[in-house]
């Protein structure tokens, strides 16, 4: 029987950011197993859990694949981090923006709408400019800003049309009258590990990364560190990718919480290894669970 | 280490760190590939799998 490794990374796409944690627990001398979520064949009432890592970190490109996997793991024993439920509210805006707003964590204004009908309504009640997103996505695909009538009508469509029920949930947000720019806070734990400004790329107004901006120094003040630790508390404490905008009067509001947070942007801004604070945490976590026991509650 | 392109039949370098999951592209004609396989310095590579709608961080 082979040896069971103390970690395990799964994934689905290896990118920089699970080649840095490996290299992080290779310095610490840590076992890992990589594990890649495509080739998992798992039977529900199996015994093939009892050889798989006690801890695994989830690093799934795919939302649902991550999402369903940890589900599986988390029922046999294996603690994943992030755990399913926070990968579940942080994968779908509208969990996210819900529990934001209901925990009173500052957010932009965000109407929902769940019919071509009723999307025009949403619209009107957050009023131009807004924006329009889809609940689950990333990197700023199909996130359009909404400023007038005739665009919101196209865009209504457009979604109508393309045959899909999530299509079909619209979330229309306050358009933030922001800088260029916006904040990426990585959040392990109750520790603030990382804040970096994130400037769009020219001629785009999206600030993602994966969309060419680039990334420096933010200082975390009180305001940022209050924010970004009372969103900790809401969402549930793991390894969290924490998004802010400054309003004009300099509020910050939290627009999104990334599950499977990616740190190459915010490294490059950044003196120390934030994938050797995730791997430090996740070694805590492990020991913690050990003491404890595992918790299974599916 | 390098392979060919199962597309095109360019030469795609592989760096000497890859991992099995890394994702390598064709420079000739920009098919995305990802590592299957490493063994002693030959590598064995496999369509990637195209971005899906829930793909993100």
């Amino acid at each position: 029987m082979p040896e069971r490794k103390s970690i395990g990374i799964l994934f689905d796409r290896v990118r920089w950011e699970e080649k840095e944690l490996g290299r992080q627990l290779e310095i610490r001398g840590v076992p890992y197993d990589m594990i890649d979520a495509k080739t998992q064949v798992l039977p529900l009432d199996g015994s093939e859990f009892s050889t798989m890592p006690a801890t695994i970190l989830e690093r799934c490109v795919s939302f649902y694949r991550g999402l369903n996997l940890s589900s599986v793991y988390e029922a046999h024993g294996i603690q994943t981090i992030n755990s399913s439920r926070i990968l579940d509210v942080c994968g779908n805006k509208l969990l996210t923006s819900q529990i934001l707003a209901k925990k009173g964590v500052p957010t932009p204004r965000t109407v929902v709408a769940f019919s071509s009908e009723a999307a025009m309504q949403a619209v009107e009640e957050v009023g131009f400019p807004c924006v329009m997103k889809p609940i689950v996505g990333s990197w700023g695909r199909q996130v359009v800003p909404i400023r007038d009538r005739e665009t919101a009508e196209a865009m209504i469509e457009m979604r109508e049309q393309l045959n899909d029920s999530m299509q079909t949930i619209f979330y229309i947000q306050e358009m933030i009258k922001r800088p260029p720019r916006d904040i990426r806070c990585i959040a392990v734990g109750e520790n603030i590990v990382a804040a970096v400004y994130r400037y769009s790329a020219p001629e785009n107004w999206k600030t993602n990364v994966s969309l060419g901006g680039h990334s420096e120094p933010c200082k975390i003040t009180p305001e940022l560190e209050e924010t970004i630790l009372k969103t900790v508390k809401v969402i549930g404490a793991g390894v969290l990718g924490i998004d802010l905008m400054e309003r004009p009067d300099s509020e910050l509001v939290v627009h999104e919480v990334n599950g499977t947070v990616e740190f190459k942007g915010a490294q490059s801004a950044t003196e120390y290894s934030i994938a050797g604070r995730i791997v430090d945490y996740i070694m805590s976590e492990r020991s913690r669970m050990q003491e404890n026991g595992p918790i299974i509650d599916n | 280490m390098e392979t060919k392109c199962l597309e095109c039949d360019a030469k795609v370098h592989v760096e000497d760190d890859a991992v099995v999951g890394e994702i390598v592209t064709c420079p000739d004609c920009g098919a995305d590939y990802e590592v299957a396989a490493l063994d002693n310095g030959t590598v064995a590579i496999k369509m990637a799998e195209s971005v899906k709608e829930d793909w993100g961080e």
